[in-house]
């Protein structure tokens, strides 16, 4: 069975993410005893489309034009549905951005297919697909399986790692994708809401504060170490719903799930919604005044201060390190 | 405007999980049971909807008993009518979005709002999944809509910014928290949502394309460290980082 990664790219850039995606299918692929297919949609996927070959994907289809500028659930879902044709595909994998969310159920309800989002473990055992996700916030993991094709997966965001393989020197071929009267929903533009700001859900570190912090004027602690580690600023719901930080920084339940290298939390609690959204952080710092807050329980390493104090020397500690 | 909203009851976000002795669903047991936080901005859209342009506002919940309750909730908040979708479970996702749309199709529903994701399954495709079968656009984690006439607009969040989109009712939104404040319900709402006649509809079957296998509980971490009390502790908080984490 031949596997299908649609890889996702933004303002003509290829998304780690659909690195990773790719990978995981290269696997897939593998294990199926089939044959890997990328696919590359919208603005500069003609000039990415070699630079998959990196990750072995030997033959990858472009779909270029007006309608696949911005994004558009219907036109993707035309795109991967022809793709899929293309391919002869079962399995079509994807990543569980804000964009694959959108498009994964919408590709599984066209084309009636098993359906697996948000994934952290990809395995093919006795015939099966078996897939882990987090569920109940991260509380539960749920293993599910199909043995049911088509199937349509979608992985969240570095929970896979991407790994080159041996280059090969893809086949490009220019799909072309009817989307007359299909279209129903009009993307109209995009607005960057954080010029040149790191998401928290694609940095490697994140530097979150929260009430502790006691006013929005002291956030600056928080961005000079998130600047001096090349991370990520990331944010309460208390000091969100306060207004001292925009919504897209929120992390947790209501927030966003992230998965980086290092999670610092200056000024935090720990309330169960927070750890939710950064509970599978690989190394999680605490910062706080009080020694029997609960982020402790979650932290590796702990430092029981006024993170006003901790914050300023921390950064030039790091800065030092160069 | 006829509004129809898409509700479904989840374990409070403070409790504590656990796994039944099937390990296959959670242990109902002490936990407290609450309407999905995102189906609150959902529910509370449909309402300034309504009393915007007028008509009605219809909750819709799949499931059993633990259905009809979610739709009392949401009458209790000031939705005008219920429809409960009866099933014994069994469904999986996709299967679930078809009985849902089943239940819709041929309402004359002119929008549709669902939460952007149930936080227990934590899934986020219920939407996009009933607007697909019912062949309708849909804007999904919406924090701002505006209807003029039956167009609408409809912003949605994304990595670092934000998408605008623009569509023709009848349409579906999935509602993402910053589009509204969603009211508490009143003790007259209360009161009125208990007489309030629920409508049942058989769930459409379909045959599960998933299948759990089991549940379970995440890995433990290890148990955390203090390295030290205040600016003192950074030094060894950062030889930590660099040397044992590896991570600097
Ligand atoms: C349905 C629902 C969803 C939610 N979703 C989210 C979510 O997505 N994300 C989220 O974060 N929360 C969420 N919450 C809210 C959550 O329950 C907490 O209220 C919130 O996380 C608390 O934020 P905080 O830790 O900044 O503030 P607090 O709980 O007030 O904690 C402040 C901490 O700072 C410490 N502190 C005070 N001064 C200092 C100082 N000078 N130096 C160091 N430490 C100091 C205190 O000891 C305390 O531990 C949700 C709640 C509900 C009900
Ligand atoms: N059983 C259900 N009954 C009614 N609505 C549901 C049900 N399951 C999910 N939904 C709706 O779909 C949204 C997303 O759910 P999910 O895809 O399960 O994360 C929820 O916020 C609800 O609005």
């Amino acid at each position: 069975m031949n596997v299908l990664t649609y890889v996702e790219s933004r303002e003509g850039k290829v998304r780690g993410a659909g690195l990773e995606a790719l990978t995981v299918a290269r696997d897939l692929a593998g294990k199926l005893g089939g044959s890997l297919c990328a696919m590359i949609i919208g603005e500069g996927a003609a000039a990415n489309a070699i630079s998959l070959g990196k990750y072995g994907a030997g033959k990858v289809f472009v779909v270029e034009g007006d309608d696949f500028g911005g994004y558009s659930p219907e036109a993707y879902r035309e795109a991967i549905v022809a793709a899929m044709k293309a391919a002869d595909a079962s399995v079509v994998v994807m990543s569980a951005t804000s964009l694959g969310k959108d498009l994964a159920p919408v590709v599984a309800a066209k084309l009636d297919a098993a359906f697996l989002p948000d994934c952290t473990s990809l395995e093919f055992e006795g015939g099966k697909i078996v897939v882990k996700r987090p569920v109940y916030a991260g509380r539960c993991l749920i293993t599910l399986s199909t043995g049911s094709f088509p199937a349509v997966i979608s992985l969240r965001p570095k929970a896979f790692l991407a790994k080159e393989e041996s280059a090969t020197s893809p086949v490009v071929t220019a799909l072309n994708v009817d989307t007359a009267g299909k279209i129903k929903s009009r993307f109209v533009e995009f607005r960057v809401e954080s010029a040149g700001k790191l998401d928290v859900t694609e940095a490697d570190v994140i530097v979150s504060g929260g009430r502790g912090l006691k006013g929005p004027e002291n956030f600056y602690l928080v961005e000079d170490l998130a600047g001096a580690l090349g991370g990520a600023v990331g944010a309460s719901r208390a000091v969100v719903d306060a207004g001292w930080r925009p919504h897209g920084e929120q992390v947790g339940q209501t927030g966003k799930v992230v998965n980086p290298t290092l999670y610092i939390a200056a000024g935090i609690s720990g309330a169960i919604q927070h750890i939710a959204g950064m509970r599978s952080s690989k190394v999680i710092v605490a910062i706080n005044k009080d020694k029997d807050a609960p982020i402790f329980k979650m932290a590796d390493y702990g430092i029981v201060g006024d993170a006003l104090e901790v914050l300023p020397v921390l950064t030039k500690a790091v800065k030092a390190l160069g | 405007m006829n509004i129809a909203v898409l509700v479904k009851l989840v374990p409070d976000t403070e409790a504590t999980i656990k796994i039944d002795a099937d390990r296959r669903k959670i242990a109902a047991g002490e936990i407290n049971f609450v309407l999905n936080p995102y189906d609150e901005f959902a529910v509370e859209e449909g309402l300034r909807q309504k009393e915007k342009a007028g008509g009605q506002v219809t909750v819709i919940s799949l499931g059993g008993d633990e259905a009809a309750k979610a739709l009392r909730n949401a009458l209790a908040i000031g939705a005008d009518e219920a429809i409960q979708v009866k099933s014994n479970g069994g469904l999986d996702m996709l299967g679930i979005a078809k009985a849902l749309a089943d239940a819709i199709r041929g309402r004359g529903f002119d929008l549709i709002l669902a939460g952007k994701q149930a936080v227990d399954d934590d899934c986020g495709a219920v939407g996009a999944m009933v607007a697909e079968f019912l062949d309708i656009p849909h804007v999904s984690i919406v924090t701002k809509l505006d209807i003029e006439g039956d167009k609408l607009t409809a912003t949605r969040e994304i990595e670092g910014g934000v998408e605008v989109f623009e569509a023709n009712l009848p349409a579906l939104i999935t509602a993402q928290k910053g589009l509204n404040e969603p009211r508490y319900a009143s003790l007259k709402g209360i009161m009125a949502s208990k007489k309030k006649v629920i409508e049942e509809v058989a769930a459409t079957i379909s045959t599960p394309k998933v299948e759990v296998i089991t549940l379970t509980y995440p890995p433990q971490r290890p148990p955390g460290r203090i390295v030290g009390q205040g600016v003192d502790a950074v030094p060894e908080l950062v030889r930590l980082l660099r040397e044992e984490a590896k991570v600097l």
